[in-house]
């Protein structure tokens, strides 16, 4: 039995995750750079430890230092929250080696969907449909000209190891395409250590829709519905609401057994999501699978009742799932805002000085945050300081109570996509669930 | 002479001019990164690098001085 948890995060998701293990009464060891000395999850551990300076190669990214720790404090397990290391398989492998159990899938599974093209491989084995596109890596330029007058512009040009937007660009011509693909390997070289490039057909009009799954060490599956992510800024997601305002209660249905297929065929473990493109009609292709909890995990709790971070202990800890399928219901609507520290129009970066942080509260508000007032927002990491979630019995309750709740919020000193956010709430298509992965370039005009 | 200043705290990614180098208006002197983005700065007018500041790798907080154009 697990019973104290090294958590390799920070910010809110650290946060969370320690919530989840009081709750359970697991002990906490939390790490934390230089930067985040002050950071509240720091406070909120029953021990912390200083891995280094602020660059995460030196902190969040040193394997051996938090290892170290997790071995000196006698945690049993190590939680790897989302982003840094908990989709690198070798961290995963150097916990087990040192009898630490890390809270999630394997390495040799993180290994397969980390590369995308492995990935898509690994699908359409599963009998799960994938983007038109590119079955193995495009070595050149040239190359790459030649499938893409095959498949057909616009083309999605992605980086195998890419994430957070990062090596990928819409390009809708020859010469495009060959300017943007040297940049592009280049820059997941530079980040992920692997330039290589493939190709997928950018469906128009589509909608990102991703599933939740649970799956334990026993063979039992769940899926946990689905979320709708298609509002984006960068190919990073913005809102997040559950359930989805598009799909029917069979595409619905088709959806969660696809993932659940690929979970079994995979031999997955723990929580994981599934990406997915839904066109126009209804046809739903995998993009990615997400191998880790999700920053927008909380709104499918919000609508299941479950608690995804104490199911992900339970199966670490060898348990079986104690819930079937027929047992999940979906309860009202829930919505997710990300608060970026940027300017609402631009969107760029706004690192600083808080000096005036006030949350909404009410009783169907959820808020994770990261920050206090009389905080420093450092320039070293994501941008994201927190996050509103709330909860309605119908879609149209969840809008009315965010909207209220994001004139709420009250942050000086830096500045927020706060107001970029009311926008696209308050805006009649985004009411009328017309939400497609276009939205804040083809609506949200930056007027603000 | 134009001081190009850092718009935002961050570190120095990359730096894609010499010194003595011409440059034109709008052209990348150096390419901050902050918060997970790549930030071009650039000059506001056409002239010559007088001197680089920073270093790659070097921290710069918002205002601090990059490089000098003449």
């Amino acid at each position: 039995m697990i019973k104290k948890i090294l958590i390799a995060n920070r910010g809110e998701i650290a946060a969370r995750i320690i919530r989840a293990c009081k709750k359970q009464g697991i002990q906490t060891v939390a790490v934390y750079s230089e930067a985040d000395q002050k950071a509240p999850y720091v406070f909120m551990a029953d021990e912390s430890f200083l891995l280094g300076p602020p660059r995460v190669v030196e902190s969040y990214l040193n394997m051996e230092k938090i290892l170290r720790i997790a071995k000196e404090t006698n945690a049993d397990a190590i939680h790897p929250g989302y982003g840094f290391l908990s989709e690198n398989d070798q961290f995963e492998k150097k916990c087990t080696a040192a009898g630490i159990i890390f809270i999630g899938p394997t390495g040799d599974v993180m290994n397969k969907m980390g590369s995308k093209i492995a990935a898509r491989a690994a699908m359409q084995e599963a009998g799960v449909p994938i983007v038109p596109g590119t079955d193995g890596v495009i070595d050149t330029a040239e190359d790459a000209v030649k499938v893409a007058n095959e498949i057909g512009y616009p083309i999605m040009l992605k980086a195998s190891a890419g994430g957070g937007g990062i090596g990928m660009q819409v390009v809708h011509t020859d010469d495009e395409l060959i300017k943007a693909f040297a940049g592009n390997s280049k820059r997941a070289q530079t980040f992920f250590g692997d330039g290589a490039m493939f190709m997928e057909k950018k469906l128009d009009h589509a909608r990102h829709i991703e599933i939740q799954i649970l799956a334990d060490q026993h063979g039992n599956v769940v899926h946990l519905f689905e979320r709708e992510c298609s509002i984006q800024r960068r190919n990073q997601k913005v809102v997040e609401e559950a359930p989805s305002t598009f799909i029917s209660d069979q595409t619905r249905q088709k959806m969660g057994e696809a993932a659940i297929n690929a979970v079994k065929t995979l031999g997955y473990t723990n929580a994981g999501t599934i990406e997915f493109l839904v066109d126009e009609q209804e046809q739903f292709y995998f993009l990615e699978m997400n191998t880790r909890i999700q920053v927008e995990h909380p709104v499918t709790e919000e609508i299941t009742g479950m608690d995804i971070v104490e199911e992900q202990i339970h199966i670490a800890n060898g348990k079986a799932l104690t819930i079937e399928q027929g047992d999940l219901k979906i309860d009202g609507h829930a919505i997710e805002v990300r608060i970026y520290a940027e300017d609402p129009v631009t969107f760029f970066p706004s690192p600083g000085h808080i000096t005036t942080f006030t949350k909404p509260i009410g009783e169907r508000i959820r808020n994770e945050v990261a920050v206090t007032e009389n905080y420093d927002v450092t320039p070293f990491y994501d941008p994201m300081i927190g996050k509103l979630i709330v909860k309605g019995s119908t879609r149209d309750e969840a809008i009315k109570q965010l909207i209220e709740a994001l004139q709420q919020y009250k942050i000086e000193g830096i500045k927020t996509n706060i107001p970029m956010l009311l926008k696209v709430i308050d805006s009649d298509r985004f009411k009328a669930g017309d939400t497609t992965t276009a939205f804040v370039e083809e609506h949200y005009l930056p007027t603000v | 002479m134009e001081e190009i200043k850092a718009s935002m705290a961050g570190s120095v990614w990359k730096i894609t001019v010499s010194q003595g180098e011409s440059v034109e208006e709008d052209q990348d002197i150096v390419i901050l990164e902050s918060m997970k983005m790549e930030i071009p700065i650039g000059a506001e007018e056409a002239g010559t690098v007088k001197e680089i500041k920073v270093a790659e790798g070097d921290f710069v907080n918002e205002g601090d001085v990059i490089a000098i154009i003449e």
